[in-house]
């Protein structure tokens, strides 16, 4: 009898709790599923370029022939970064030929990994770390000025095609917290860059985002001028003096 | 699988404090009563499995292997022992620890594992506790090492199995009352055992866009629970990569993520292997509960291959058809076309005797006036004009009937469709699937001569894709362009490159060569061909050119294409005449359909016999209705020469009777009677022609005699192979006849 009570008073607190608003968190940029669109269907042909042909085979070159298979990942990489950051299904279509299994085993990986887009991204493409230090540095306040700078929502593109906004989990900056990522499609395969902004604030992440429209190049890293990577603001505190060498015993007096 | 008994075995933990628990002592099996909670007594479900099961040890009771588990050591001293629930087991080494409980007559709980598929490891049911390992093992995925203490029934296994399955109800939609799967599902069966009365899951439970995998399968993709049999089942089994598994995590799903349409002629396949409501039939959906259906263990017909199956029945009604395991032939599969063929055996059926009036129309009379108008005509006509044609779905005991009823009116010109001008009756090894369809399986080189069989025998392609899957084998083909779910060679299209090969000219003949088992397969379509005699001569010049014909290994095949064919070869029905029916008076169709009727002559009096109003009976002057194989008890050999029977199912409708009463009533009123009037009757008639048509589900090998052929002068024309079949979904009249089938007809093939 206690414990249904209990139970009951616990469902309705979650209940409340469930109620306060939270945007739906989808990582992935797409369904499970392929729909047609004038830009994305298997008819399109879609072919590695001239460049990137050189590319292809010196990746398959690191993968024993009865494996190609292997090869998938980096070549769905390559792909996406020659086709503008994202994955239309008769690229993933020109991989499975590549690497000769069925299309399938290719949509299998490509849906697994959410840094494959199988919808359209903007040339840059800015993911906010969502892992939990940097959440608690402020990674949704991020996330919102920079959606609401871009007046668009999650994983849509603005209407310049320039920007989009996803989210990312742990990049493994959490020292550095709160950190986005800009995976710049601008320059196609050749020129594509992947960069980390740490320590970045609502009010920079504006900037950053204005610099790269206007072409520049903002600097990469640390976004707090008194932090040298990742050391402490405002230089070291201790460990100041030169390491002592290890302490080693004294094999002699023994 | 059985685990409904699960539920009443989770009960029995608490009888350990009041033994005297009824349904517990009757339900436990009194050898091994102590100490087990999760167990199971497969002697009262599987008896034949149980009896036929090695005794692995002779301490302590005897335990029985479940599911026909057997214990087959190919190195004797690779045995090892392993111990489960106390109990020692002795198993070759490789085996997982599933396998070792199962030999040991354990049941354990499980989704994804499946013994035909390769193991996943993915549903965690099969949790044991191994001593001194620190977790739970999933058993299907690890491997048994010599002496493993095994324990299946411990809290630890049961609390890990109990998590499992309240994870995987978590996104269940628990619609078992809407659900097809209801009652034979095996989430639900396993839930009685280890799931809870109440989830503490309170969230939202996810959703799952349905697929359309075409006509047949039926989707919920919501009740899926990740176990990718279905996956597993078209990648290694159908041969066709479509199905995969999309995203990950919660959002994983099931999918084609291209819209397609699985085009697999297999493809009924995986409602059988989903353990849950997720790939459902679509023509039987909401039509039964499997708990109020008829089972009759009969056979399928629709090919030569003689599928096992069960018919499943309500009243009247055919309600579905599934597969019976039979390791020789089907192995746990049927092939599309067998599995939902069965809405042909409502529809276009002959119900009353009928007679063609002079106007052109049918008009329904009796049996007597039938059965007299036949007989009147019979013995005005010549006895040599007199022609019998038995069709493509014709038992053993209708044959033989039609031929001595010929015979006694004095025509010897009675045949089996499907089997050309003067058939090769007399060696069995010239017609039949010689290294039998589990022998192929041995085989490493395959030469498919005129022959597609993903069209002609699914099963047997199913065989040859598990053989190249398993050892590599080789395939050549030589036949008109068709579709291959292995690596196949195109070597040519026609005669010419048989004779290439012969005369080792061609580049496959080293492979031929080098074959250890090399296996030649003849599709019964060349027996249609007028030089087919020069063709089997040529392939015999190959078959002794690649050894394959020795004492220990017979690789030259034939596969046949009707399931009456190799009953009618082996009952002698072989015409007298070549051209009988140019001159043909009274025309005897027996479920004939795909006679050439163009020759016969205009004034010919013609009787078709047969269930369904299908294309011969357009030229029909008396319709005598017959029963189908779902309604009686017939006997067919299969392609490979085992004789098997099917069993009634369901009564026939409306008046139609058994074939072969029909033609002991007619011989009657013909003045020439039959001496048998029963089953039993006529069956000792075919003992004396073909005794091996009588020892049912036997396997009765041809001998082999291939000097005895004698030489043939005949020229071999380059015409190139034609295919046998041109719709794999239509080849008979129960398939012509079905709605499922012309469905499928249209939404697949025009896909190729």
């Amino acid at each position: 009898m206690f414990a249904r009570l209990a139970t009951k008073r616990f469902l309705e607190i979650r209940q409340i709790l469930l109620q306060s608003p939270q945007p739906s968190r989808s990582l992935s940029t797409a369904l499970n599923y392929h729909i047609d669109s004038p830009d994305n269907s298997p008819d399109t042909p879609w072919e590695f370029s001239a460049g990137n042909k050189g590319r292809v085979k010196e990746i398959l070159s690191h993968y024993p022939s009865n494996y190609k298979q292997s090869a998938i990942i980096p070549l769905l990489d390559l792909a996406q970064q020659q086709h503008g950051g994202w994955l239309p299904v008769s690229a993933m279509n020109a991989v499975a030929k590549v690497v000769q299994v069925a299309p399938i085993r290719v949509y299998e990986v490509a849906t697994f990994y959410s840094m494959f887009n199988r919808t359209k991204v903007g040339k840059y493409h800015l993911l906010v770390c969502g892992t939990t230090p940097c959440m608690i540095r402020g990674s949704r306040e991020i996330e919102e000025a920079l959606l609401k700078h871009l007046g668009v929502k999650r994983n849509e593109v603005t209407k310049d095609g320039l920007f989009s906004v996803g989210e990312m989990e742990c990049m493994g900056c959490c020292v550095n917290a709160p950190m986005i990522t800009v995976a710049d499609y601008s320059k196609g395969s050749e020129g594509y860059t992947y960069n980390y902004y740490e320590d970045i604030t609502p009010k920079r992440v504006v900037e950053i985002v204005e610099m790269l429209r206007k072409g520049e190049a903002p600097p990469v890293g640390t976004q707090n001028p008194k932090r040298i990577r990742s050391g402490p603001e405002g230089g070291n505190t201790t460990l100041l003096s030169e390491p002592k060498p290890p302490p080693c015993r004294d094999l002699d007096a023994c | 699988m059985g685990f409904g008994v699960l539920a009443l075995r989770a009960s029995r933990t608490s009888s350990a404090i009041n033994r005297c628990f009824s349904v517990s002592r009757i339900f436990a099996n009194p050898s091994n009563r102590h100490s087990r909670s999760i167990a199971s007594t497969p002697e009262l479900r599987n008896a034949e499995a149980a009896a036929e099961a090695p005794q692995t040890q002779e301490i302590h009771p005897p335990r029985t292997p479940l599911a026909g588990a057997r214990v087959h050591f190919p190195k004797p001293e690779d045995a090892i022992e392993v111990f489960v629930d106390g109990f020692p087991v002795t198993i070759p080494k490789g085996m997982t620890v599933l396998q070792a409980c199962e030999v040991a007559g354990v049941d354990i709980p499980r989704f994804c594992y499946h013994s035909r598929l390769s193991i996943a490891g993915n549903c965690r049911m099969c949790l044991v506790e191994v001593e001194k390992s620190p977790k739970p093992v999933a058993s299907c995925a690890m491997p048994a090492l010599p002496g493993m203490k095994i324990k299946t029934d411990t809290p630890v296994a049961k609390k890990a199995r109990e998590g499992v399955m309240e994870f995987l109800l978590m996104n269940h939609p628990l619609d078992c009352p809407i659900c097809d799967q209801g009652g034979e599902c095996d989430l639900q069966d396993q839930s009685m055992a280890f799931g809870s009365d109440r989830g503490r899951f309170t969230d939202v439970k996810r959703s799952v866009v349905d697929k359309n995998l075409g006509p047949l399968v039926k989707t919920v993709m919501t009740r899926c629970i990740q176990c990718t049999r279905c996956v597993r089942f078209a990648t290694e089994v159908a041969g066709v990569q479509d199905l995969g598994m999309l995203g990950r995590g919660s959002g994983e799903e099931i999918g084609t993520y291209v819209e397609k349409l699985m085009t697999s002629e297999l493809s009924g396949n995986v409602i059988d292997i989903c353990p849950v409501g997720a790939l459902t039939s679509k023509p039987f959906a909401f039509k039964a509960r499997n708990w109020e259906l008829k089972a009759t263990e009969t056979i399928d017909v629709t090919d030569a291959v003689g599928s096992n199956i069960r018919i499943d029945s309500r009243g009247l009604e055919v309600m579905r058809i599934i597969p019976r395991l039979n390791e020789d032939i089907n192995e746990e599969w049927i092939s599309d076309k067998t599995r939902f063929c069965y809405d042909g055996l409502k529809r276009q059926r002959l119900n009353d005797p009928m007679i063609r009036g002079p106007d052109g129309r049918f008009k329904s009379v009796s049996w007597r006036d039938a059965l007299a108008i036949v007989a009147e005509v019979a013995l005005q006509v010549k006895p040599e004009e007199i022609v019998g044609v038995a069709g493509r779905l014709s038992d053993a005991e209708s044959m033989i009937a039609l031929k001595d009823f010929l015979n006694r009116m004095g025509s010897n010109n009675v045949w089996c469709e499907g089997n050309g001008v003067r058939p090769n009756a007399d060696l069995r090894s010239g017609y039949l699937l010689n290294s039998s369809i589990s022998g192929l399986e041995k085989a490493d080189v395959f030469l498919l001569v005129g022959t597609q069989p993903r069209i002609e025998a699914p099963m047997v392609n199913a065989r040859i894709h598990k053989t190249v899957r398993a050892n590599h084998a080789k395939v050549g083909y030589i036949g008109p362009p068709t579709d291959f779910n292995y690596n196949c060679k195109n070597l040519g299209t026609g005669p010419q490159t048989l004779l290439e090969i012969a005369e080792g000219r061609h580049p496959f003949c080293s492979a031929l060569l080098a074959a250890k088992n090399p296996a030649i397969i003849v599709g019964a379509g060349l027996f249609e061909r007028k030089d087919k005699d020069s063709i089997l001569s040529v392939i015999d010049s190959i078959a002794k050119l690649g050894n394959v014909v020795r004492p220990d290994w017979n690789g030259l095949n034939f596969l046949l294409l009707h399931a009456a064919q190799a009953a009618s070869l082996d009952l002698g029905l072989v015409p007298e005449s070549d051209n009988s029916i140019e001159s043909a008076k009274f025309l005897y169709l027996m479920g004939a359909d795909d006679v050439e009727l163009d020759e016969l002559p205009s004034d010919a009096f013609v009787v078709y016999q047969g269930h369904h109003g299908d294309r011969s009976v357009y030229r029909a002057n008396v319709i005598l209705p017959a029963s189908a194989f779902s309604e009686k008890e017939g006997t067919y050999e299969n392609t490979e020469g085992c004789s098997q029977q099917t069993l009634p199912a369901v009564p026939t409708v409306g008046d139609a009777r058994d074939d072969w009463k029909i033609i002991r009533a007619l011989s009657e009123v013909a003045g020439v009677c039959l001496p048998y009037d029963n089953l039993a009757g006529i069956r000792s008639r075919i003992s004396v022609v073909a005794p091996n048509l009588l020892r049912v589900d036997e396997r009765e090998p041809a001998l082999i005699h291939t000097d005895l052929k004698p030489d043939c002068q005949q020229k071999m024309s380059t015409e190139p192979f034609s295919s046998a079949v041109d719709n794999f979904y239509m080849t008979d009249s129960i398939t012509r006849a079905s709605k499922i089938m012309a469905q499928c007809s249209a939404s697949l093939l025009s896909k190729k």
